[in-house]
């Protein structure tokens, strides 16, 4: 087994969650490598990745477009499997896509013949959840992403904002222990842009939740993000760990601190020296 | 172009006409249609033996509802039809997102389906004889086999045409295999199955025609069959109109149908 977590003591070589010590270890990616191979090529995806996310943190990986971020993110999901080193949430490790791992995607996958309402309702029904919880759920997580009003409507009546509100509620309605978001944004307008990551950063206040972010945007990385992951490109690995000490509840305001233009001026520094 | 004339809407490519129009244009058609017959055979510019007037088609229509045959034999294409294309629909459409699905399911009937599908059913119809006799059944069978092959790979194309990334979102709701089949790929499919069975149902009808005109004893093939040893180019006529009229239900209640259970699509 790799290094001992921060906050936890082993007793009789069982590992145990000490008390006040410091938040607990959500999701743990240990060595993680990634080839793919098609006949005589292989191609090396990513190379001893390692990172942690500590329970309701608000981590994001930033990285050029390419690099691997979002294979990471997939073989977390359990949709990718890696080729060597394991990835543990809570604890257990993972064998598969499951429930306890939501995820949004950077593509639209709202189901086009559900409406707003059985698409936040999708997840609770496959797990089997009375249907007077799954309504009282939907309508709180609707409400959260301030879709209520169009429980009714298709998703094929949607913009693309709001269709990406939707797949943020159908992620969290399920409760799941950690969310992974895809550069949920990337295909929004700046406007659109702005309000979606002031949106996220209200609904992540009010519902704590630990949640791991990829994006190429270095602006998006450091206004959301507790911790920062810098990865590069081919083979990807980690380049930096930042932490933002930025204080919340965070605005788009913040992009005129000095503590935030210093963290720019770090990762552009990090990403540049990789290109040259 | 919103000021345009209505003139000039009608010839701007793409521009929208009112509804109104849309309608007396379609019905317009018929008209002109129906007038260029009735001026060839009246006037007699061409024989009625080749080419019957309106007229002589419709008191052979009215003949046949008297004596009751013209249900039956319309009954009787009618019902191998459906049966037909509903046996072939009730097989090949689970069988067909099983084979654009699963990797297995395609690698094992690919190769045969891709020869079936090239076979000429008509080649088979004397073989069908032989084995099945003249009965519905072998009419039935001539339809089955006409357009089982070709709903079958329309349909595992259908379903392999589905979007991975619903698939994945699915797998990270909590859905398990099973749920992605019934929860996913079938309703994901059903649009593109209703046009695949628009489509299908006008090739039964052909098929039909084919089935009845080699072994049969009732049905709108046959009458046009025997028609035709008695020169009574207006039953022929008639056959074929009725055919067409059919094919014209068959395909609106299609269209309905997508209508109503596909109205999130569009």
């Amino acid at each position: 087994m790799g290094a001992l977590n921060d906050g936890e003591i082993t007793r009789g070589g069982v590992r145990i969650p000490a008390l006040n010590a410091g938040p607990r270890t959500c999701l743990d990616i240990r060595q993680i490598g990634l080839t793919f191979s098609s006949g005589q090529k292989s191609v090396t995806a990513l190379e001893d990745i390692s990172l942690q996310v500590a329970e309701n943190e608000f981590a994001v990986i930033v990285g050029p477009s390419g690099c691997g971020k979002s294979s990471l993110l997939y073989l977390t999901a359990g949709l990718l499997e890696p080729t060597s080193g394991e990835i543990r949430v809570n604890d257990k490790r993972i064998d598969g896509p499951g429930a306890d791992r939501g995820m949004v995607f950077q593509a639209y996958t709202l189901f086009p013949w559900l409406n707003v309402r059985d698409n936040v309702e999708y997840g609770l029904k496959r797990r089997r959840l009375p249907a007077a919880q799954r309504q009282e759920i939907v309508e709180y997580y609707l409400r959260e992403v301030g879709l209520e009003r169009f429980a009714d409507a298709w998703p094929r009546q949607l913009s693309g904002g709001m269709m990406q509100r939707v797949a943020i509620a159908r992620a969290l309605a399920n409760d799941p222990d950690i969310l992974l978001m895809d550069e949920p944004f990337g295909a929004l307008d700046s406007q659109t842009r702005l309000s979606m990551q002031q949106l996220l950063l209200n609904v992540w206040g009010h519902n704590s939740k630990t949640v791991l972010f990829v994006t190429h945007d270095i602006d998006e990385a450091i206004l959301l993000a507790d911790r920062i992951y810098v990865m590069s490109g081919r083979p990807g690995v980690i380049s930096r760990t930042l932490e933002v000490h930025l204080p919340r509840p965070r605005t788009s305001e913040i992009v005129m601190e000095k503590h935030f233009l210093d963290i720019k001026r770090e990762i552009l520094g990090i990403l540049h020296h990789d290109d040259t | 172009m919103a000021h345009a004339s209505l003139w000039q809407r009608c010839l701007t490519p793409r521009a929208t006409i009112p509804k109104t129009l849309t309608w007396s244009a379609g019905i317009g058609v018929w008209l002109v249609v129906i007038a260029l017959w009735a001026l060839v055979t009246y006037s007699g510019l061409v024989r009625s033996i080749f080419l019957p007037t309106p007229t002589a088609v419709l008191s052979a229509a009215v003949s046949m509802i008297g004596d009751g045959s013209l249900w039956k034999d319309i009954w009787s294409s009618a019902q191998v039809v459906l049966y037909g294309f509903l046996l072939s629909s009730a097989i090949a459409i689970p069988l067909g997102i099983l084979m654009g699905s699963f990797r297995l399911a395609q690698a094992f009937l690919d190769p045969l389906v891709n020869f079936m599908r090239y076979l000429p059913v008509t080649a088979f119809v004397p073989l069908f004889i032989l084995w099945i006799g003249i009965g519905i059944e072998q009419r039935v069978t001539v339809i089955f086999f006409g357009i089982f092959f070709q709903q079958l790979v329309m349909i595992a194309d259908i379903s392999r045409g589905v979007s991975q990334d619903l698939i994945n979102a699915s797998y990270t709701l909590g859905a398990k295999r099973r749920d992605v089949v019934t929860h996913v790929l079938f309703p994901a499919c059903l649009p593109g199955v209703i046009d695949m069975m628009r489509v299908t149902m006008g090739w039964a009808w052909t098929f039909v025609v084919v089935a009845e005109l080699v072994a049969a004893n009732s049905g709108l093939g046959y009458i046009s069959l025997k028609a035709m040893r008695g020169f009574q180019v207006d039953v022929i006529f008639l056959s074929i109109g009725l055919i067409g009229l059919l094919g014209l239900v068959t395909d609106q209640f299609f269209r309905l149908l997508r209508k109503r259970l596909t109205s999130w699509a569009l």
